[in-house]
């Protein structure tokens, strides 16, 4: 009996150690003030982090070190605030990048579709201004339509909730296009301006 | 009795230590981690970077041309399957990019990770939300 009661003091102890070490790491990597500007937020040395250090590269295979870094490619591409930190439609339209439309010819382009899709929103955000032409740049019709989007007007009810759960836009908007925190990329369109030009 | 505690302690500390590395993954936005067959077959899992693709292809190419479905886990590849021309074996033919015998290069990433991908909305916070 006594011994099984050393053991358990032995295990709290050992317990207690792992915690404050935990704990000790999240302070360190704070850099010790607790009461650091955007705390929460990843800064900006530690974005886009080496294959080796971004916590799903195996830093012992032989394949992690031959890789590109995402910094040193994105060093020469215009910045965004989320997501990659990359504004990938601008250095579309930039010409930073040039990805091919067609998988072995580079000069095929793509059919772009020039029409905006204004989308009323209840509440007090600016209306939704879906641009066709900066979609049709990347895609094809096939990958919105109709799986995700029925290609008719007033058929789709879209909700910020389906979104974040990975619906409609959300199916590419927070998982490898730009993420929903860029509210006013899509919510553009004063409502203001539209009741002025009605 | 004693080693039943034992063990469960053990299984606490690894929880422990697990939610402390946890903490400290910054993967890339948009990786995507293929597990469904690489570590059942012994090989490392597949870390994806939609980054490193999407500047030299469109969308389009792997997700309207190559069949890739939009879903994480709905796209059941296999070595077979690149070796005769398909999915990632496409490209990677040793002729428009590296082609499948440089294993280490696609099958680079930790042991144990779960397929999925990384770094969205949904993945960040505390729960789903």
């Amino acid at each position: 009996m006594k011994y099984s009661r050393s053991l358990q003091l032995i295990q709290l102890g050992v317990l207690g150690a792992l915690l404050m070490g935990v704990a000790l790491a999240a302070l360190s990597a704070e850099k010790k003030d607790p009461n650091k500007f955007n705390r929460l937020m990843t800064p900006i040395s530690e974005r886009n982090p080496p294959p080796a250090e971004d916590g799903i590269h195996d830093p012992e295979s032989f394949g992690t070190e031959l890789l590109q870094t995402p910094r040193a490619s994105f060093s020469v591409l215009p910045r965004s605030p989320s997501g990659n930190y990359v504004n990938w439609t601008k250095a579309l339209d930039d010409g930073a990048i040039e990805p091919r439309y067609h998988r072995d010819d580079a000069d095929a382009g793509p059919v772009v579709m020039d029409l905006n899709i204004v989308r009323e929103v209840k509440g007090s955000m600016p209306n939704v201004v879906y641009p066709h032409k900066q979609h049709t740049e990347w895609l094809d019709c096939s990958n919105c339509h109709p799986a995700l989007f029925i290609p008719q007007k007033g058929a789709n009810q879209i909700s910020m909730a389906q979104i974040l759960l990975g619906e409609a836009c959300g199916a590419c908007h927070g998982k490898v296009a730009f993420p929903v925190s860029e509210c006013r990329r899509c919510h553009s369109q004063p409502k203001l301006e539209v009741s002025k030009t009605e | 009795m004693r080693l039943q505690r034992v063990a469960r302690f053990l299984i606490l500390c690894l929880i422990v230590m697990s939610s402390g590395i946890a903490w400290q993954a910054n993967a890339e936005y948009a990786d995507v981690v293929l597990n469904q067959k690489s570590e059942k077959e012994g090989v490392r899992p597949v870390i994806f970077p939609h980054w490193f693709h999407r500047i030299r292809f469109k969308c389009k190419v792997c997700h309207a041309e190559l069949g890739f479905k939009m879903r994480v886990g709905s796209n059941h590849i296999s070595m077979e399957n690149i070796t005769a021309g398909e999915f990632c074996g496409a490209c990677h033919n040793g002729d428009v990019a590296w082609s499948a015998d440089e294993c280490d290069l696609c099958h680079s990433g930790k042991p144990g990770l779960k397929t999925g991908i990384r770094g969205g909305h949904e993945t960040m916070g505390p729960g789903i939300w």
